[in-house]
């Protein structure tokens, strides 16, 4: 794009692209990790409800699968309100070898900087 | 609750996305989150200026599914009459053919202080939208400072409690009866005790046309001191408290939502957060000022009890 001349070059919009947050890895703000055990899980969703960061996955059938450590925060919410225990926090240092998860849709971002 | 079936509910897509920069634990994000879950038509959302509107449009990213307009700090209720007047224009000329949901979220300080007026005068107009307070009692935003949601004796950096004050040395302003004197159809306040009465209240604020209102009390964890795991468990010491009564009023009628079979002392409530510490400090104890706060839940419960009755 040029330079605008004057303000109404300006675009009236700011931020083009809704859902773009997808692409930041707040996960990588992570010092503790919660640990979902399936065994335990009952699949009240109660955790699904609380997360602020909506990171809990949940299956077609809508039932709790996973969390996605893309984007969790290791906040604890979901581990305080969990009925039976089925989530555990650990210290995120115990996972350091492990592969990252990707978001949504990777990448993107480098469409929408302009 | 009735209506609500949480599994055809994880099949939707949130309007708030993940990866929006709010703290860990944050309870705003949590009720933005539970409120949006039951709309079912397309929605439009303004936001004051605060937390939620800063860290879910850290530029150039954007963490609104849908439409999103940031207006000011002291005027959600001036834009989001706008939005819905100009679709109410739209769709009586036949240009806009969809049913829209317009909701406003403000902070307590954009909504009990700078935002009261414009959020008076969009009551008073009638427009068709529901206003969501997400009221963590104070400007977090720009550092912890007081409002007139902060409740007596909480320590704020511009009522920081030392040698000088014990804290805020006012009460907190009640703005769900201040709304509610504007006899719009709904109105109501709840906090994270429990996501399916937020969920229902939101749906009900929606579906009723005209304007309507809900006080949701969130926990900011780095203000209230408290660890960034204990959303829940301190939103339902508020409510079991009475700290934080739980009602609605439909057209003008209060209801209890929630009524604590076994209230717990207000103390129970303040111990768990550090921004009350002051009033705990061993020799320093300040238990007048509890029992003041005490009474002052009592008559306030009281008051609203009368309501329901009457
Ligand atoms: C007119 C004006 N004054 C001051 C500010 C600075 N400011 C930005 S956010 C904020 C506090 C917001 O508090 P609240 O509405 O309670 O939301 P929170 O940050 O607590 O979520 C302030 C004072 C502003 N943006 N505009
Ligand atoms: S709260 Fe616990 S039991 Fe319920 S769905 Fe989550 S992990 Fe499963
Ligand atoms: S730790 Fe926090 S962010 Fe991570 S899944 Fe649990 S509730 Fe969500
Ligand atoms: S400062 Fe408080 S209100 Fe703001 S994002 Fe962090 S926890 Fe939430
Ligand atoms: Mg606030």
């Amino acid at each position: 794009m040029s330079k605008p001349k004057c303000w109404q070059d300006v675009p009236p919009a700011t931020i083009a692209w809704g859902a773009s947050a997808l692409d930041v890895e707040t996960g990588l703000w992570r010092s503790m990790r919660p640990v979902l055990d399936q065994n335990k899980c009952i699949s009240c969703l109660k955790c699904w409800l609380q997360c602020p960061d909506s990171s809990i996955k949940t299956s077609e059938e809508g039932r709790v699968c996973g969390i996605n450590m893309f984007f969790c925060k290791g906040c604890g919410v979901c581990a305080q309100v969990c009925p039976v225990n089925a989530i555990s926090m650990h210290q995120e240092a115990d996972f350091t070898n492990e592969k990252r998860e990707h978001g949504e849709d990777p990448g993107r971002v480098a469409g929408h900087v302009k | 609750m009735a209506g609500i079936d949480l599994k055809e509910l994880t099949k939707k897509q949130n309007p708030l996305t993940e990866g929006h920069r709010m703290c860990p634990g944050c309870g705003a994000p949590t009720a933005v989150r539970q409120a949006l879950m039951a709309v079912e038509d397309p929605v439009v959302v303004v936001g004051a200026t605060g937390c939620l509107e800063v860290s879910t449009t850290v530029y150039p990213y954007s963490a609104w599914r849908v439409p999103f307009m940031h207006v000011a700090f002291e005027n959600a209720g001036a834009g989001i009459s706008g939005v819905e007047a100009a679709h109410r224009v739209l769709s009586r000329k036949g240009v806009a053919r969809e049913k829209i949901k317009f909701v406003a979220f403000g902070g307590d300080g954009g909504t009990y202080d700078i935002g009261l007026q414009s959020l008076s005068g969009a009551l008073e107009r009638g427009h068709d939208f529901t206003y969501i307070c997400y009221n963590n009692q104070g400007y977090m935003n720009t550092g912890a400072q007081r409002s007139s949601a902060t409740p007596i004796s909480a320590n704020a950096t511009t009522s920081p409690a030392g040698s000088v004050i014990p804290g805020k040395l006012q009460r907190a302003k009640n703005l769900t009866e201040i709304v509610t004197a504007h006899d719009i159809p709904y109105v109501a306040q709840t906090t994270l005790h429990d996501p399916m009465d937020l969920i229902a209240k939101v749906k009900r604020a929606v579906e009723t046309p005209g304007p309507a209102f809900v006080n949701v009390l969130v926990p900011c964890p780095l203000f209230w001191k408290i660890d960034s795991a204990d959303q829940m468990k301190v939103c339902k010491l508020a409510a079991e408290s009475r700290f934080w009564p739980v009602y609605e009023v439909t057209e003008g009628k209060h209801v209890l939502s929630y009524k604590p079979k076994n209230p717990v002392p207000l103390e129970d409530f303040l111990r768990v957060q550090g921004r009350y510490s002051h009033l705990f400090k061993k020799g320093r104890e300040r238990m007048d000022l509890v029992a003041q706060g005490q009474a002052d839940v009592d008559r306030e419960w009281e008051r609203l009890l009368k309501k329901c009755a009457g």
